[in-house]
């Protein structure tokens, strides 16, 4: 070993300059420890924060992340749809699927046998092969009753093994199929709430509460499918909805299917008429028309137009179907519905003024009320004069009865513009101030609100819409027709028939709207397919059922006419046969 | 302890009574403690890696006994053999990492193994520490030849080496371990504190520069500095962790968040311990790794020899640099940085490496038999200051 080397314990105590070296790295030694303790400290004050400042208690997502890890082999279950007052419309059941590994199966032919037997629906010789194939995993059937699931044990093969699946189940059935939709048979929502509300469901979180009513769903389902039977009609739509929200409390379109099993029924029961398909209403867009006269030209009730003679404008001609042949009254254009009385008011209102207007009223675009299924409304475009004469009675423009119903809401109601809604707004429970009606957006003043109130109760106590009065309840309505579309232009043989009612008529509180699509006029209408013949009755019977479900309270209706309409009926010609009407 | 008589003067003996038996026992209890929490963060790792549910606690036992031996063995040396017993590994150790470089087995991204007896060997970890008692020599060294800077400039280049082996790997977590420690020993050594604020800035700039050069550093960076930037997967684990632990921990064995966490038995073993175990005996754990510092830095303050000042104050800074690397980055207050908790992760290479290091600081801290009397004033100052 050289003698310099610094390990040599003489050269070491021998030189004052290594030991003034040594000297100093000894005094520094306190730095170094005293970092360390600085950084031990920092260590120790963050674990103590996490630990007793935060510990205790984990952020939600942290526990439901601890939960997902449990329940590993546990899916989560979809979260159920309900209605308003939580009846489930859609919920999850655990059920078992069957499945093989078919290496483990020990004799392929007697356990396809023994399948067949317990499945009449699977193919014995398609078992065998699945058995034999040399996959680990082959699906047998999926979803299996507790019955067949105790069979399929009992025949005691190890190569057959269950896994727990979800199972979709609507215990109302057809009634909200269209809203509520359906998913496939792995859980993923293929329309209506279901696939509008995916990511939400299959979370499993919270139910999703629906605006509707199963009662009033079942009630206005009842009295469509009634319609729709005794009038051979190919179909219908109805909505009934409460005026002073927007909420929908019932939406029915038929014919429908079961939700179960949508893959069985055709296009035309998958079809939602409520919000995805867009139909010329007719007459019932007078409200709207009217609604413009009195707002921008102030009219009075007095105001007369000429229905002595068809109505021509730049080569169109206008006529009535049960034409008075007089000059007509504001009240009685409304209340005998006459087209040409309805095209004069259009006119006079203006192109400009009655465009705006029915934009306003939300009849030009698509609401959302939260399902994927919107039909966008078919408006003319260009918008010429022509076309303000037939929207004014209803033609010319295509609108989901959706929209038909929140623009009458609006116009009967407070005024306002009413946003319908299908989600339940837990915040607002229920009550006027649903967070998007709150704005008030004015529409019409509160004087037009109340002369389209009386007028609408008109047409029910003297006019076309008599068929959907229910004693005690002040129903106001209008009644609408429509000839659709053929080949040929308008088809007079086929036609939607529609009613549209609002009740109590004094301070309105729900609207019932029906569409009938393509009825044919039976014995007891005389014939007629009229929407005052085949909806307005059925607007009745929905409105008699809800009003006492609900409590309506009744109005005692002395002797004599009604006190909404008594001013009015100076201004009315009355005469016994008025019983059809556009 | 009767088995040694104060006057005993066989080897061990002499060991016995010279060695800081207070810190020996601080290592044994990490030892245990190790593992335990391999034993209750290794299962689920195990489970994921398709390997049998006690691999990683057999081979971390396994790996135990070669690790004590070397430990105590290490410990018996003298300060000469220390440092041939370094300058060999240090040499073959070098060797080695160049050999990965060619022929290693890439693990996530990085060629630092090598495969030996059915285990792979991460010489670098050896490196590390062969590096610091050779680098001390030299400083020392240098300290009695002061006339021609051939120690330093021999130190310089070796430092040079090793870290530029250690880029190439890369393995930036070991470069800046390495470099701190360096200049944790330069400072001992003496250098002025003006000159070791501009080795603190010429430090940050390294980090600067690797932060640009090296993409995954970044992105650590980047995720620690705004966790929104990218996938905190690791550490969001661990914290909740920790929050889950409380005060007095889930007990052994039942902590849920562990199972979740990738790599529970390596570098987050900390926050499995906070979980099962909880802040008192966190604080308790964190105590021993102190006291083992303390305890160390203690010793050295009262020690003769230079090179053993820098030697076992660079291994023992380097120890509590790791300790609280990991620490750090598993209550996030420093970037993930895959870096092991000394004697308790599991890591075969860590572990024996850790072993060798400890062992060199029980050997220098030893007791000097004459040190007393040395002490006592018969320094001659007869060269004087040059």
């Amino acid at each position: 070993m050289n003698r310099f080397s610094p390990l040599s314990r003489n050269t070491m105590s021998l030189s004052g300059e290594k030991s003034s070296a040594l000297e100093l790295a000894r005094g520094r030694l306190p730095f170094v420890a005293a970092f360390f303790a600085l950084a031990w400290l920092l260590v120790a004050m963050r674990v103590f924060d996490l630990t007793i400042i935060q510990g205790g208690f984990l952020r939600t997502d942290e526990r439901s992340a601890l939960a997902t890890a449990e329940s590993e082999q546990e899916p989560v279950l979809r979260a159920h749809i309900v209605d308003r007052n939580g009846v489930l419309i859609a919920t999850t059941l655990k059920t078992a699927s069957l499945y093989a590994d078919p290496k483990l199966v020990l004799d392929p032919d007697s356990v396809a046998g023994g399948l067949a037997r317990i499945f009449p629906d699977l193919d014995e010789r398609d078992l065998r092969e699945k058995l034999k194939s040399n996959r680990r995993f082959v699906w047998i059937s999926r979803n299996l009753t507790p019955e067949e699931q105790a069979r399929v044990l009992e025949l005691g093969e190890p190569g057959l093994n269950f896994r727990s699946e979800p199972r979709r189940i609507y215990p109302q059935g057809n009634l909200a199929a269209h809203i509520g939709g359906y998913t496939d048979i792995d859980g993923r929502g293929l329309a209506g709430i279901e696939r509008s509300f995916d990511e939400v469901l299959s979370a499993g979180a919270e139910p999703v509460r629906l605006t509707l009513d199963v009662r009033l769903q079942y009630f206005l389902r009842r009295e469509m499918a009634k319609a729709v039977h005794d009038f051979n009609a190919v179909g219908g739509a109805g909505l009934v909805m409460d005026v002073r929200n927007g909420e929908i409390l019932a939406a029915v379109s038929l014919p429908d299917f079961d939700p179960h099993d949508p893959g069985t029924a055709d296009d035309s029961a998958r079809f939602n008429r409520i919000t995805l398909g867009v139909y010329e209403a007719g007459s019932i867009f007078k409200i709207f028309s009217t609604a413009a006269l009195l707002e921008f030209r102030s009219a009075s009730m007095a105001q007369r137009f000429d229905a002595r003679e068809p109505l021509k404008r730049g080569g169109h001609t206008i006529s009535d179907y049960h034409a008075e042949k007089r000059i007509l009254t504001l009240p009685e254009v409304f209340m005998y519905s006459s087209n040409i009385g309805s095209a004069l008011m259009g006119e006079e209102v203006g192109t400009e003024n009655l465009r705006d207007f029915y934009r306003d009223l939300g009849l030009f675009a698509a609401p959302d009320i939260g399902i994927r299924e919107s039909g966008e409304p078919l408006v003319p475009y260009p918008w010429r004069d022509i076309n303000t004469l037939t929207a004014s009675y209803g033609h010319g423009i295509a609108v989901t009865p959706l929209q038909i119903i929140a623009a009458a809401a609006t116009i009967v109601g407070s005024g306002t513009l009413v946003h319908p809604v299908l989600v339940f707004d837990e915040t607002a429970a229920g009550s006027h101030n649903i967070a998007r009606n709150a704005a008030d957006l004015r529409i019409v003043k509160p004087q037009t609100a109340h002369r389209m109130r009386q007028l609408l109760r008109l047409v029910v106590t003297d006019g076309t819409g008599s068929n959907a009065d229910v004693p005690g309840y002040q129903v106001g309505g209008k009644t609408g027709t429509a000839d659709k579309i053929g080949p040929h232009g308008y088809d007079r043989n086929r036609r939607i028939s529609s009613f549209l009612g609002v009740f109590p008529m004094s301070s309105p509180r729900y609207a019932v709207l029906i569409m009938i699509d393509e009825p044919k006029g039976n014995k007891t209408s005389f014939g007629y397919a009229t929407g005052g013949w085949v909806a307005a009755p059925a607007v009745g019977n929905v409105i008699a059922a809800m009003g006492q479900l609900l409590g309506v309270p009744v109005v005692e209706q002395g002797e004599g006419p009604d006190e909404l309409v008594a001013s009015l009926l100076k201004h009315v010609h009355k005469e016994e046969k008025h019983l059809v009407s556009y | 302890m009767k088995a040694f008589s104060r006057t005993d003067r066989s080897v061990l003996g002499r060991w016995w009574w010279t060695v800081d038996r207070g810190m020996l026992a601080a290592l044994l209890m990490l030892v245990v403690v190790g593992v335990a929490l391999v034993a209750a963060a290794s299962p689920p790792v195990a489970e994921r890696i398709g390997a049998a549910q006690f691999h990683f606690v057999v081979r971390h036992i396994v790996f135990l006994v070669p690790a004590l031996v070397i430990m105590i063995g290490v410990s018996m040396l003298d300060t000469r053999w220390i440092w041939r017993t370094s300058s060999v590994v240090l040499g073959v150790g070098v060797l080695l990492m160049v050999a990965v470089l060619f022929t290693g087995s890439e693990i996530k991204g990085a060629q630092r193994w090598i495969p030996l007896f059915g285990f792979s060997l991460q010489p670098s970890e050896f490196v590390k520490p062969a590096f610091i008692v050779v680098a001390a020599w030299l400083i020392a060294w240098q300290k009695e030849k002061p006339d021609f800077p051939a120690w330093y400039i021999m130190c310089g280049v070796l430092y040079a080496v090793v870290v530029t082996l250690l880029l190439l790997q890369p393995d930036f977590g070991m470069t800046v371990v390495v470099t701190f420690v360096m200049g944790v020993q330069v400072f001992l050594a003496g250098l002025p504190f003006r000159y070791m604020a501009l080795a603190g800035v010429g430090g940050l700039l390294m980090i600067l520069a690797a932060y640009f050069a090296f993409d995954h550093v970044q992105s650590r960076i980047d995720r620690f500095l705004d966790p929104a930037s990218g996938d905190n997967y690791q550490i969001e684990k661990a914290l909740s962790a920790f929050r889950n632990g409380g005060v007095i921990g889930t007990g052994p064995g039942q902590g849920e968040v562990k199972m979740t966490i990738p790599d529970a038995h390596a570098d987050f073993v900390f926050a499995v311990a906070g979980e099962e175990l909880g802040l008192v005996f966190i604080l308790i754990l964190m105590g021993i790794y102190g006291f083992i510092l303390l305890r160390g830095f203690q010793r050295l303050a009262g020690h003769e020899r230079l090179f053993a000042v820098l030697a076992a104050g660079g291994i023992l800074t380097m120890f509590g640099l790791q300790t609280f690397v990991h620490m750090g980055s598993n209550v996030n207050i420093l970037p993930t940085k895959g870096m092991t908790l000394p004697f308790i992760s599991y890591g075969g290479s860590s572990l024996l490496a850790s072993a060798f290091a400890m062992g060199i600081v029980l050997a220098l801290t030893r007791r000097q038999p004459r040190s007393g009397i040395a002490r006592g004033g018969l320094t001659l100052r007869t060269k004087g200051k040059a």
